[in-house]
C-alpha cells in the first residue's frame, strides 16, 4: 500500500508564519476557575497562575487553522507539552500570545499515516518580558 | 504539604511525594471551560467512542496539571518550577485514579542557583505510564 501524503499545501503554507499576538488580560476569576478546574487549592494561585495555566491562553488563530486544515486524518490528540518559565504570570498581567508552526512530520504505521505538528508559543507580558516559552506537539491520525 | 524542601535535603534518586487524583466527567467539563479546550473526546462519550476511544478521556494538559501540582506542592513557598514537560503516552480514563510520581535525576549548581532535574510520570491503576516528562526546579539552600 503506498503511503498517502497527508501534509497538504495548506499546512505547509503555515510553516514559520507567526500568528498573533492574541492578548489576554489575566483576571483573578479566570485564574481561580482554572485552579478549581485542575483541583489545586494552593493559595499561591490567588496571586500567580499555576504552571499549566498557559494552556488557557490559547493561540486560537494558529490552532484553528491546524485543526481545520483539510487532511484525510480526522482524529486529533495532544502529543507533548513543554513549558519554560522565565517570569511568573501574575493576576493583572496582560499576556500577548504569539505562535508558530515549526515543523510537520508524517510517519507511516500499520494503521495508516500519522501527522505530527510541532508548534512554538511565546507568552510575553505587558513589560515586554517573555514570561513563558511553550512547545506543543499535536498528532493527527 | 509538609514543610519546605531544601537543596541539601535531596539527592539523586530522592522521590517526590506522590499525588493521587481522581478525575470525573464533571471535572473534565470544568477544565474544558477553564482552558477553552472543547474537543468532544473529553466530555461526549458517543463522540469519543466513535473516534475509537474507550470513552471520554482526560485532557493531557489536565494530567500534566496534576503533575504540576505534585511539583509545586513539593517545592512549597521557596522553590521554583523552571521547566515542565510531558509526553502523552496513554489515555487516562475518568473515574479512575491518576497516580503522579517524581524522582530527582540530577542535582547541580548553575549561575549561583541550586537546581534539580526531576523525572515525572503519571500512571493509571494498571501501572501504565500515561504521561512521562521532566521538570527543572530551583530549590532554596539552608546555607
Amino acid at each position: 500500500m503506498s503511503e498517502e501524503p497527508v501534509i497538504s499545501e495548506e499546512l505547509e503554507n503555515l510553516l514559520n508564519v507567526e500568528f498573533g499576538p492574541e492578548v489576554y488580560e489575566i483576571e483573578k476569576g479566570m485564574v481561580r476557575k482554572f485552579a478549581e478546574a485542575i483541583d489545586d487549592s494552593n493559595p499561591a494561585w490567588q496571586e500567580v497562575a499555576p504552571p499549566t495555566f498557559p494552556a488557557a491562553l490559547v493561540p486560537t488563530e494558529l490552532l484553528h487553522r491546524l485543526f481545520n486544515a483539510k487532511t484525510p486524518l480526522t482524529r486529533l490528540l495532544n502529543g507533548t507539552s513543554d513549558l519554560e518559565y522565565l517570569q511568573p504570570i501574575k493576576i493583572g498581567d496582560v499576556i500577548s500570545v504569539t505562535a508558530r508552526l515549526t515543523r510537520l512530520r508524517q510517519v507511516g504505521g500499520k494503521d495508516g499515516p500519522t501527522l505530527f505538528m510541532f508548534t512554538d508559543v511565546t507568552y510575553t507580558n505587558q513589560r515586554g518580558e517573555v514570561a513563558v516559552r511553550g512547545k506543543n506537539t499535536y498528532i493527527k491520525y | 504539604m509538609s514543610g519546605q524542601v531544601y537543596y541539601e535535603d535531596i539527592e539523586v534518586g530522592s522521590e517526590i511525594p506522590a499525588l493521587v487524583k481522581y478525575p470525573t466527567t464533571m471535572q473534565l467539563v470544568k477544565y474544558a471551560g477553564a482552558s477553552g479546550d472543547y474537543y468532544q473526546i473529553h466530555y461526549d462519550k458517543d463522540f469519543a467512542v466513535a473516534n475509537g476511544l474507550p470513552g471520554v478521556i482526560v485532557h493531557g494538559w489536565l494530567a500534566l496539571s496534576f503533575l504540576g501540582q505534585m511539583l509545586t506542592d513539593w517545592l512549597s513557598e521557596e522553590g521554583t518550577l523552571l521547566k515542565l514537560s510531558g509526553s502523552y503516552r496513554g489515555m487516562n480514563k475518568v473515574h479512575e485514579d491518576i497516580i503522579c510520581n517524581g524522582k530527582v535525576t540530577k542535582k547541580y549548581e548553575e549561575d549561583g542557583r541550586n537546581l534539580a532535574r526531576v523525572e515525572i510520570w503519571a500512571e493509571n491503576p494498571e501501572g501504565d505510564k500515561t504521561v512521562t516528562g521532566t521538570a527543572v526546579v530551583a530549590l532554596p539552600s539552608r546555607g
